[in-house]
């Protein structure tokens, strides 16, 4: 009778355990291989055939198509510079330089990855429609209502992730700091709606 | 009390042990992967447009808005597969997925290095029963290797500014994926 009890209790600590940790790897994606730089992380293996396990079942969970790495590299911003969740109610700003790349865009979505919808039905920016200052730096106002420059609509969306797709690139695997891969900073603190 | 101790320790090793087990499992058990929801439009070895992704629908999560998108959902069991694409004028690339989605092979069209990309695409059984003369005039050629039966090819043409897409979308209309 006790060697069932605890067996079963056993099989239930089991169950929690496994699936828990499970679970928490892929909704708050464990990291391996993980390049960070700022706000930004990117993990240019999962691109490759050398993909580790924990990459591949948070891609099959989602069901999305990773960027190949012959292809270019992604990076992704959940919250600001200082850690913040991005908010689509209020004002952000991302401001500054791009590592060397043919083409880059930068794209706003739900947590989930689905597109904001917005009255401009603007998504992102390709690094060709951007409007830049004379050194090349360029400022994008991620906001709710219409602002000057380059903009792009929240939608009015309370959390949201930015990213940035560099294409023809030399960032990759072997990309270690920030030094190699300037990318822009993002702040937030702005006015809210 | 330590006996209820060593339970929860064995539990927790079990736990590990389950962990694993379904990381390394999921891939293979999800149904709502890229290639499952991608199966019901795309036509076993032909060349499909996928249509742009709006915030009311999309195909697949987190597809960049600013590329057009053709996929081949190829099944080599009949034989290697022969795939070209005319390259738009912005940027083109062509990726490799497996079955479960796995990214094996990518190349934009700097790297391919002309006014079209050709790609053989078979199996590493098929690569080997080749004719060895034929093997050795495919320094032209570029074979790709797919680790799996099926899979995706994924071309993406860049539209720089939305008045272009019309242009990168009839780009991926020559592009083409046959059984050889």
């Amino acid at each position: 009778m006790r060697l069932l009890l605890g067996s079963l209790f056993t099989f239930m600590v089991a169950a929690a355990v496994g699936l828990g940790s499970t679970w928490f790897a892929l909704t708050r994606g464990a990291a391996f291989g993980t390049l960070q730089i700022g706000a930004w992380t990117a993990r240019p293996k999962t691109g490759t055939a050398d993909v580790d396990p924990y990459a591949r079942a948070a891609i099959a969970r989602i069901g999305a198509l990773p960027v190949g790495l012959g292809d270019g590299v992604a990076f992704v911003a959940r919250t600001d510079d200082q850690g913040r969740p991005l908010d689509g109610r209020c004002d952000t700003v991302i401001s500054g330089t791009t590592p060397p790349a043919r083409y880059f865009t930068l794209t706003l979505y739900e947590p989930d990855g689905t597109l904001a919808a917005n009255s401009l039905d603007r998504q992102g920016f390709t690094s060709h429609e951007l409007i830049r200052s004379q050194d090349g730096s360029f400022e994008i106002t991620v906001a709710p209502r219409t602002r000057a420059g380059n903009w792009l609509p929240t939608g009015g969306v309370e959390r949201y992730v930015l990213v940035m797709r560099f294409y023809d690139t030399a960032v990759g695997i072997a990309t270690r700091a920030g030094r190699e891969a300037p990318l822009p900073s993002i702040k937030s603190g702005g006015a809210c709606q | 009390m330590m006996r209820w101790l060593l339970w929860i320790l064995a539990g927790i090793l079990l736990g590990g042990i389950v962990h694993l087990a379904t990381i390394l499992a999921l891939p293979r058990t999800a149904s709502q992967d890229a290639y499952a929801r991608l199966a019901p439009i795309t036509p076993v070895n032909a060349m499909t447009p996928i249509p742009a992704p709006t915030p009311a629908n999309a195909i697949l999560p987190f597809m960049d808005p600013a590329f057009a998108v053709a996929v081949c959902r190829y099944d080599l069991s009949a034989g290697p597969m022969k795939f070209t694409a005319p390259v738009s004028q912005a940027y083109t690339s062509v990726t490799f997925y497996t079955r479960y989605g796995v990214a094996y092979y990518a190349i934009n069209d700097r790297a391919a290095g002309r006014r079209l990309i050709e790609l053989d695409l078979m199996t590493t059984p098929q690569r080997e029963d080749l004719p060895d003369d034929e093997n050795v005039t495919a320094a032209d050629r570029l074979i790709i290797e797919s680790p799996t039966l099926t899979g995706l090819i994924v071309v993406r043409a860049l539209s720089p500014e939305p008045g272009l897409m019309p242009m990168a979308r009839a780009s991926l209309a020559d592009a083409k994926c046959r059984t050889q």
